[in-house]
This record gives C-alpha cells, structure tokens and sequence, in this order.
C-alpha cells in the first residue's frame, strides 16, 4: 500500500462520504441498522 | 512458455484470513447456533459479510443498506451510501482483494484442482456490467418501492441471490438449530442450489461471484479510478512485454488501464511485473 499513489479526487470522495455517513447517524439510521443486524435475518439464511 | 510460473502471488491470503476471522470472532455462536447482538453490529464491515453469520460482529454493508432504504421511515441510506464512499474514495476495490470474506472462501475454491479452468468466454464482458443492474434492482429499487402494508421492503438481493448469507449465516444456524430445521422449504432450497453452482462456477472461474453479481464490487468498483490507493505505471519503465495482463486473473490490463474497476487490487500484476513498472 505504501507504493501507491494518492489522490486528491479519492481525499474528497472520503470526506464527502464521512458527512454522509455523519448525517445518515445523525437522523437515525444506525438504530436500523443494528435491529436488523442483531436479529437473525430470516430472508438472508432462506427461511423468511 | 508457461505463463503460471511468472504468477507472483503477495502473500495476501494471510490477510484475507485474519480480516475475517477478526470480523467474525464471536465464535461462541459457531457453537450456541446465535448471533451476536452488541453494540458492534451498528458498525459496517467493508466486505460482503452476512451479519447473520453466528460469528459477525458487524454488519454487511449490501444487508444493511437494503435494511435502511426498506424501512418504513427512511429511503435513502446516507449512513451506509457514506460508509461506502469513504472506504471507497480510500481504497477502492483493495476491500474486494483483501477484505473480503466471501473473496477469500472464492480464491480457495479456485485453487481445486480442475483439468479445465476458465479465464474468459464469449459474454464475459457483458455478463460483468450484470452485477450493476442487481445493485440497482434488487438492492435499492426493489426495497425501497415493494413494501408491505407497514411500508416496510424486504432484503431481496440477500432473500433471492446472495450466496454468502447461505454459507455464513444459514447453514451452520440451521445445522445448530431444530426449529429452523423445522421451517425449511422452497427457498432455502433455492439459495443452496445458488450456492452450489457458486461454488462449482467458482472451481472452474476465478471469482465469478465478485465478477458478474457483486453489488458490493459494483459500488466500489465506481471509486477504483480514483481512490487514494490506487495504482500507477511507470510509462518510462513498461517495456510493455504484457505479463501484467497475461497473469492477472480478471482480465484486466494494467498496463492500459491500472484502475480499471475490474481490478481487485491483488498485486499479482505489480509483483509479476519484470521491471517493476507498477507501482
């Protein structure tokens, strides 16, 4: 990794995305996220 | 001349091993047949990991962007659409190389020995441009306008395709499990048939997963020309003999092309490159 290269695009990407994601938390998502993710997904293992 | 002697492969599949055995390190539900419910799960993993797999202790990116934009409150996911720009804008499809589980289990699969395998056929370019239509049909349209009487939208890539939920989270659950054992029918039947031909397709193809149906690598696939890690060659140095091309194993060619979203980062083509022209 070291070896390559950077880029100012992908830098802006990044923060872009981190906002996003700031503002995805911020209005709740997460909370979703976690309900779905602590309990078995039915569909996601073909029973539900 | 044997092209398989000039493969350099880096030693990446210690690392595709360690990532996957962190992320999924709660190994107590491997043995009690349940999942782990802390706190951790609100964290995305990089990877295509089914956060139903008994030892996940984060969530699947696909999963729960499905779960948020299927919700009765929410139809878009910033949280998630944010997570994977972030990863994406840093490292591209590096994740799909090193990251990922589902990867990892494919490069083994395809180290079987088999007396034929397969580096292209007739529809294989096009078949590739199939894993952004499944993105855009079942990860995002089908949950967020197919809803129940709640409002609510199902999972339908992870219901009806993915393979890995099947392998990671349904069979060792419904191996531990009588009562699931007990509500089996047509689709689980289904996504064991999916899996097989995953696995058999695997053998024979290097990644057809992460190739053609991904809407994991579709996503990330977007960032590869311009995330900060990425690759570059050095134009003085190529001598342009095309190893690079020749050893990499999805048909991309670095020396045209060393972003191509095709590419999974797995440094074959740097390590083959006779005078270290990639970088």
């Amino acid at each position: 990794m070291s070896r390559l290269h950077s880029s100012r695009t992908g830098i802006f990407v990044a923060v872009c995305g981190l906002l996003m994601a700031g503002y995805g938390i911020y209005r709740g998502e997460i909370s979703v996220v976690l309900e779905k993710a602590i309990n078995i997904c039915m569909e996601c293992i073909g029973i539900g | 001349m044997d092209k398989r002697k000039k493969i350099k492969e880096p030693k990446r599949h210690g690392v595709q091993a360690l990532w996957a055995l962190l992320t999924n390190s709660y190994l107590a539900g491997f043995l009690q047949g349940k999942i782990y419910q802390g706190k951790l799960k609100t964290l995305c993993v990089p990877g295509l990991n089914c956060y139903s797999c008994p030892g996940a202790v984060g969530a699947c990116p696909i999963g729960a962007m499905q779960a948020v934009i299927g919700s009765w409150n929410f139809k878009f996911a910033f949280y998630v659409a944010g997570f994977l720009m972030f990863v994406g804008g840093l490292m591209g499809r590096f994740v799909c190389g090193w990251l990922c589980p589902f990867g990892l289990i494919q490069d083994l699969l395809h180290k079987l020995p088999f007396w034929k395998k397969l580096e292209t056929f007739r529809g294989d370019r096009l078949l590739r441009k199939l894993k952004y239509i499944i993105l855009l049909i079942f990860v995002i349209l089908m949950p967020m306008v197919l809803v129940d009487v709640l409002g609510q939208g199902a999972p339908y890539f992870c219901k009806l395709i993915c393979p890995a939920g099947t392998l990671e989270g349904g069979m060792p659950l419904v191996l531990l499990n009588q009562s699931m054992q007990n509500a089996l029918g047509l689709l689980y039947a289904w996504k064991n048939l999916l899996l097989l031909v995953t696995i058999l397709l695997s053998i024979l193809i290097y990644r057809p997963f992460c190739k053609y149906i991904c809407p994991l690598g579709a996503v990330y696939s977007v960032f590869n020309p311009i995330s900060v890690f990425r690759y570059r060659v050095d134009q003085e140095a190529c001598i342009n003999c095309g190893v690079c091309a020749k050893v990499c194993k999805m048909q991309v060619n670095p020396a045209k092309n060393a972003n191509h979203p095709e590419c999974i980062r797995c440094g074959v083509c740097r390590n083959s490159c006779p005078v270290k022209a990639l970088h």
